[in-house]
């Protein structure tokens, strides 16, 4: 027992100063902070570090800018580990300990659903950047989103598919593991058959499958002319990418959850005739997309995707809230955000709404020759 | 400490878990947070140590009763639409809790009768294989939300509740230890084939440890389903059931302190490394690997109590 002595006391130095270290941030008066809860770390991480290089853009800017207010925007990230709990966690502690004036966060509308409460109690207004779930701006008057919700999306997809694609029969291979794969193949589906479409055939799986053969042969029996994949990338490139072995050709459409580099380096030339819907397109001709792209290139020497879209907007969105507000109190911010009318944000331009979503345009992008190419946009109605 | 002591330890740490709750509005929420988790992990973990350090079952299913508890007591506090401060709130909730954790136990009973029979490894990957059956299920059910997760759970657990199970349960555990029951599950755990030898029913043992501990982790599940406000079937997975196991053996397996401070440090330390981001858990799983070389057998696990490893002198008692 003696002998393991040192190790305790190792242990309990580092612990130690840890606590020693996170106990030391300090605030002047100088600075209005902002709190961000995100996915650095787990299944969902390259969202979470996407949009954590979108909001340090759009705070690095509007500081250069002489900040908001006449103070400097000051930004503390916690990392959530793509874990609801732990989202909670991050914003209690960001809302209690470091006394943040406003909170941007998350991806995920599980992560965004436990924080929201907190938020909510606290006063503290929350502008969720890509949670697409309805529910999230439903638990209370200071959350906020800079997205599109789902039913909006699927009424797109449903639009797309039987207006510009022509296509009338069509299945659907859905991620039960995942709430945001479900909720927009319901609205799909609804939509669609409203249209006139029919669904012929509706398959299952789950996030973190590898093999999809079975599902898909399944499928091509009932004679699809395209194939609906509402899930996210990493899944939906291995989904096409096997159905082309197995001879499907027909159009492979998909969300916004497939907007990431990722999808054309793991599907390759597999990914071909395949389309999704989704918040922005680098190559969109609009000088505010390429000014956007053009910054973000020199900062991080890569091609921004959706998330670090989100992330900048929602930022600025709210910048631009607490500006108009003249007060970093929550309620004034609150109102502000409530009123927002025509920002112009690289995502289009965003209205919110009675119900604190965002009213905005909807982009294609359709892939060819291993390459995301922008096809159309789609306003609101 | 005799029996009659243990009691009125148990009816002390009521009292003060009552009037702890009192300073409530005095400690920073984000503490306050830390606190309450640390209770749910202190449960998870010694119901669990019940299972795997004193009747020697290696189970890995432990998240799979939690999400029984913490379903089944949501969908009662949700369908009686209980607020938190109203006259009913207090037996009702504690009443969902109680169904939660009778449930997980029924659970355990139907998991535990036909695996229990089956030893080490087998019962380990049985367990596993359970946990993620149950979360499947509820990720395809959609009266729960589905892989949506459960909204609009009221906010009734708080630091008395936690703690209140907590000194119950550890009261129930130290009891059962000292009792025949636990002389039983330790037969079982030491040798097998020797304690059906002298004739003690090793399955019936067996089931017991299994089904109370299923039982406390059904609570757990139900506190924290009414802490978060939010429950989702991701958040059950096997990674989960991990956690509690790490508790369970960093603390030492059969000791009912350790187990209680490795709860405590494995809820604290992700937080305090928070400072360094997204490194935090290479540093967590790296003084794991340390506490691991350091001391195989747990913080105080090999037969060490903490009152010997205070005092520093291994002879005494």
């Amino acid at each position: 027992m003696y002998k393991s002595k040192p190790a305790y006391i190792v242990l309990a130095l580092v612990i130690f100063g840890l606590l020693v270290i996170s106990c030391g941030r300090k605030t002047s008066d100088n600075e209005i902070l902002i709190g961000e809860y995100s996915s650095l770390t787990g299944t969902t991480a390259t969202f979470g570090q996407s949009t954590h290089r979108g909001i340090l853009m759009a705070v690095d800017e509007i500081n250069k800018a002489g900040g908001v207010l006449g103070k400097k925007i000051k930004l503390l990230t916690e990392d959530d580990q793509s874990k609801p709990e732990e989202a909670a966690m991050a914003v209690t502690k960001l809302i209690s300990r470091d006394g943040v004036k406003a909170i941007i966060g998350e991806v995920s509308s599980s992560r965004s659903l436990a924080a929201a409460p907190i938020c909510q109690a606290n006063r503290i207004p929350m502008v969720s950047n890509a949670s697409t779930n309805p529910e999230v701006t439903r638990k209370g008057d200071y959350i906020f989103r800079v997205c599109y919700i789902d039913p909006f999306q699927g009424e797109v997809m449903a639009k797309f598919v039987f207006n510009s694609l022509k296509l009338r029969r069509v299945a659907i291979l859905e991620d039960v593991k995942n709430d945001y794969s479900i909720g927009l193949a319901q609205y799909f589906e609804e939509n669609f058959k409203k249209l006139g479409g029919e669904v012929v055939a509706t398959q299952a799986y789950s996030e973190g499958d590898t093999d999809f053969k079975a599902q898909l042969t399944a499928l091509k029996g009932s004679d699809p002319e395209a194939i609906i994949v509402p899930g996210y990338y990493t899944e939906a490139a291995l989904i096409v990418k096997q159905a082309r072995d197995l001879n499907m050709n027909m159009p492979f459409i998909g969300g916004d959850g497939w907007d990431s580099a990722k999808l054309t380096e793991i599907g390759g030339a597999a990914m071909n005739n395949t389309y999704f819907s989704t918040a922005y397109s680098a190559d969109d001709p609009n000088p505010v997309v390429q000014n956007f792209v053009t910054k973000y290139h020199k900062l991080y020497s890569d091609s921004p995707d959706a998330f670090a879209v989100l992330g900048y907007d929602a930022a600025r969105l709210l910048f631009d809230a607490i500006n108009r507000a003249g007060s970093v109190e929550g309620d004034k911010i609150r109102d502000a955000l409530k009123a927002t009318r025509d920002f112009p944000g690289v995502s289009g331009m965003i209205t919110i709404d009675a119900d604190r979503n965002a009213r905005k345009p909807i982009v294609i992008i359709e892939i060819g020759d291993g390459k995301m190419k922008y096809k159309e946009t789609i306003q609101p109605d | 400490m005799n029996r009659h002591r243990s009691k009125l330890v148990l009816l002390a740490s009521l009292v003060a878990a009552g009037g702890l709750s009192f300073l409530q509005p005095y400690i920073s929420p984000y503490y306050f947070q830390i606190i309450i988790y640390i209770g749910i992990n202190i449960i998870l973990a010694s119901s669990l140590n019940l299972i795997n350090g004193f009747a020697g079952q290696f189970s890995l299913g432990h998240a799979g009763f939690m999400a029984i508890g913490a379903y089944t007591a949501s969908v009662i506090t949700t369908a009686m639409n209980l607020q938190p401060g109203t006259t009913l709130a207090i037996p009702m909730f504690l009443l969902a809790l109680l169904c939660g954790g009778l449930i997980a136990s029924i659970f355990g009973l139907l998991v535990g009768i036909p695996s229990l029979r089956l030893k080490g490894d087998y019962l380990a990957i049985t367990t596993l294989g359970f946990g993620e059956i149950i979360r499947v299920i509820i990720q395809n059910l959609d009266f729960l939300g589905a892989a949506r997760g459960f909204t609009g759970i009221a906010k009734l657990a708080d630091f008395f509740w936690v703690y209140a199970f907590v000194a119950v349960l550890i009261f129930l555990i130290y009891n059962l230890i000292h009792s025949t029951y636990g002389k039983g599950f330790m037969a079982v755990r030491d040798d097998e084939i020797a304690s059906e030898a002298v004739g003690i029913n090793v399955t019936h043992y067996k089931v017991v440890a299994f089904v109370t501990g299923a039982f406390f982790a059904g609570i757990a599940g139900g506190l924290y389903a009414h802490f978060v406000t939010y429950i989702n079937p991701s958040q059950f997975g096997f990674l989960r059931s991990f956690e509690i196991v790490v508790m369970v053996v960093v603390g030492g397996m059969g000791s009912i302190g350790g187990v209680i401070v490795a709860a405590i440090l494995l809820t604290i330390l992700p937080e305090a490394l928070r400072a360094i981001a997204q490194y935090r858990m290479v540093i967590y799983s790296l003084l794991l690997i340390i506490i691991m070389l350091a001391r195989p057998q747990g913080l105080f696990g090999g037969g060490i109590s903490i009152k010997r490893f205070l005092k520093q002198n291994p002879e005494q008692t």
